[in-house]
């Protein structure tokens, strides 16, 4: 078993990273993510791990040189946050298209203008669609189990894809939290010797990232959405392994006091904590509320969904990012769509919360469900607490 | 050593006697690739590959030569190759060259030296790969970047770069009644590859086959980052004729407008001799469609301009020193 600590999450996520023995390291410092990559350095310097730590000049190049290292067959890790995360857009989809399993911790962080620091998602929602495992952690705790989990389902010969670990801004990476931190000979056990595919070297040639005409482009796209789809079945896989060897458990959707609930809150991410203590004093005074918290966010757990708000009249879907002119946050129009075709479905209402940085209280979280009880919202979706 | 070796311009003179001798037969860039009739660059990549031997991986920015040779499911590559996007061959490049060194330190592939080789065109590495290349080459990776320099976005359908020269004709900077062409000198990438401190930078053009191999080669000798800016013609692009490619490139280097030398930690030296007299640059200019519209004062402006960097090179030739014994300990 391994030993309780106090760590503060940033550091312990560069910590996970290196139990993994990673071979490469490509990191560009930003806000709130730099802790991490201040760790990753100091653990490759002094010598903890045997490693290549690359300090690029800029997330493109990050993602980039971490492209190029996963092509020679190299375990890599990379991290970034907000407008990073944003620069690094183009390269994004050409990771998974390679099919390389770099694993790369976000700590989430609004987008600017205005430039903000603080946590929302608006960095990581825009990047949904560029064939990436996503995972959600609630906690520290979760963000270095799936750190470790990221490498053993991107590296899957069944997956072969890159995973994203999201963690809270501030929030999470900044936080000094009691975590269990594995011992290296059970992440060993755990976690096999990666084995690539292909990889680029003169002893085996090949020709990576070729272009594809009309003719094979199609095709290529749906080779990259089977491989995400089915990817849950190993994600799944991997986190029973995990609970075995370690107890914890992790499921796609994680169901909180739901059982006999009429409303369920819906949150992703370090929120979840904060709407657990709602439920319960909500649960006191006689509501029958629950929570369901997205721990896996690509691929999307739709049949782990349906199962999840069976019974449950009123859905109230919690968003830290908007969709610009759309319908809500990206989280609701998921979460309608993939309920649309349920004979019997709940009500689903939108709350906009917790931007660039706001606070969002339990009191905040118990006014939502009370008001959505009573079917207040007038709006499709309410920007939470907001002026003007 | 013979005569020839030591005094490179006479091998480029009795080339056809040399080199079956000197030139590797075996191709790693092979044929059946889709690239124009009188390409330079595709020409100047096979010497490339043919110098730089198989222990290379190549890391290719998007561009002609990534669409010429790589159209799926065929590849033009007998070498590991990979393309990522086009701004960022260098960072690829550098991954590549840290993977290969932490796999082979870990002993997880075979314990030899693989030479990292990234390449992009000029809009791939002057303009938007620039970024990516300064800060590749100032991390002291084990790499070696290769800029093919035909003047202007040819893939997109020839559009300015910052390498395109002053006054050229291109798509976005046309020779127009009021605006004669690109308005602007061209950058000089090469010297600010110098003042990124890297043990080793030249020019090159596949014009001059043997001076551009053995340059390759020395940079492949090089432990740490190196820079290579091969000039190459395209017909296509500047509106010349495909059979003078390789004439295009000796105009460049006889007319002074694209010298040919070498710059290790710091110091210079010219690679091929240029006649004491250098021919006027209306020889080179005057084959080719995109100056078709330069008058003869423009055209001694290109020439005043051309003397004065002949000169300030001239000096940096016969007063740089070495700075070898001040190079900066690399990585691990």
């Amino acid at each position: 078993m391994g030993k309780r600590v106090g760590m503060e999450v940033a550091i312990a996520s560069a910590e996970a990273a290196a139990l993994c023995k990673f071979d490469v390291a490509a990191v560009y410092p930003i806000t709130p993510q730099s802790h991490v990559a201040e760790h990753l350095s100091d653990i490759v310097h002094e010598g903890r791990v045997d490693a290549s730590f690359i300090t690029v000049e800029s997330e493109h190049s990050a993602l980039s040189a971490a492209i190029g290292a996963a092509g020679t067959g190299a375990r890599v890790v990379t991290a970034t946050s907000s407008q990073g995360l944003l620069y690094m857009s183009e390269v994004l989809p050409i990771a998974s298209a390679m099919r390389l399993p770099i694993v790369m911790i976000i700590a989430n962080r609004a987008v600017s203008g205005p430039i903000n620091i603080w946590n929302d998602h608006s960095d990581i929602m825009p990047m949904r669609d560029t064939g990436w495992i996503s995972f959600f952690a609630d906690n520290g705790q979760e963000v270095v189990d799936m750190t470790i989990q990221a490498f053993k389902v991107g590296e899957d010969r069944r997956v072969m894809l890159p995973v994203n670990v999201n963690m809270d801004g501030f929030q999470l990476t900044h936080m000094v939290e009691p975590i269990i931190m594995p011992e290296q000979e059970e992440v060993d056990r755990f976690l096999p010797a990666y084995v690539p595919y292909a990889a680029l070297h003169p002893d085996n040639i090949v020709s990576m990232g070729t272009l594809g005409m009309p003719e094979i482009y199609a095709e290529a796209q749906k080779s990259k959405d089977v491989a995400l789809v089915n990817s849950i079945k190993v994600v799944k896989e991997v986190w029973k392994d995990w609970e075995k060897q370690f107890g914890r458990k992790y499921e796609p959707i994680q169901s909180y006091r739901t059982e006999d609930a009429d409303i369920a809150l819906l949150t992703m991410g370090s929120m979840g904590e904060t709407a657990e203590i709602a439920v319960d004093e909500l649960r006191e005074q006689g509501v029958k509320v629950g929570l369901l918290k997205i721990k896996l966010w690509r691929p999307f757990p739709f049949d782990e969904l349906k199962k999840a708000i069976k019974g449950i009249k009123v859905l109230v879907v919690t968003d830290r990012a908007i969709s610009f002119g759309g319908p809500g946050g990206p989280v609701f129009s998921e979460i309608r769509s993939a309920l649309y075709d349920q004979p019997k479905r709940p009500k689903v209402v939108n709350y906009i919360i917790g931007l660039g940085g706001r606070d969002v209280t339990v009191e905040g979280f118990m006014d939502m469900v009370r008001r959505a009880a009573k079917g207040k919202l007038s709006e499709r979706y309410e920007i939470y607490g907001v002026r003007g | 050593m013979n005569t020839a070796m030591k005094n490179p311009k006479s091998i480029i003179e009795n080339f056809e006697i040399y080199a079956p001798k000197l030139v590797s037969k075996e191709e790693f860039f092979v044929g059946g690739h889709r690239a124009c009739q009188g390409c330079g660059e595709a020409l100047a990549i096979r010497l490339m590959c043919k110098a730089l031997g198989k222990d290379t991986v190549i890391t290719n920015a998007t561009g002609c030569m990534e669409v010429i040779s790589s159209l799926y499911p065929t590849t033009a590559w007998k070498l590991p190759w990979i393309h990522v996007a086009f701004p960022n061959s260098a960072a690829v490049g550098s991954g590549v060259e840290a993977g290969l060194t932490a796999l082979r330190r870990k002993g997880k592939v075979a314990d030899r030296r693989i030479k990292s080789v990234a390449i992009g065109g000029d809009g791939g590495t002057m303009d938007i790969g620039f970024q990516a290349l300064s800060g590749a080459m100032e991390r002291g990776h084990d790499m070696l970047y290769v800029c093919f320099d035909n003047e202007a976005y040819m893939n997109t359908g020839i559009q300015r770069s910052s390498g395109t020269p002053f006054l050229a004709a291109t798509t976005t900077a046309p020779a127009g009644k009021k605006i004669p062409g690109n308005q602007v000198w061209k950058k000089n990438l090469a010297e600010i590859m110098v003042a990124h401190n890297l043990p080793y930078v030249a020019t090159a053009t596949p014009s001059y086959p043997i001076d551009f191999m053995n340059k390759v080669k020395k940079a492949r000798q090089v432990k740490g980052p190196s820079y290579i800016h091969c000039f190459v013609a395209c017909p296509t692009g500047w509106r010349s004729t495909s059979e003078t490619c390789i004439k295009m490139g000796r105009l460049a280097l006889e007319t002074g407008i694209f010298p040919l030398y070498e710059v290790e930690d710091g110091k210079y030296r010219l690679t091929v001799e240029v006649p004491e007299k250098r021919r006027p640059v209306q020889d080179y200019l005057k084959g080719q469609g995109r100056f078709r519209h330069l008058t003869p004062d423009q055209i001694r402006v290109i020439q005043e301009r051309v003397d004065i960097e002949w000169e300030a090179l001239m000096i940096k030739v016969k007063h740089s020193k070495s700075r070898e014994s001040l190079r900066a300990p690399r990585g691990v």
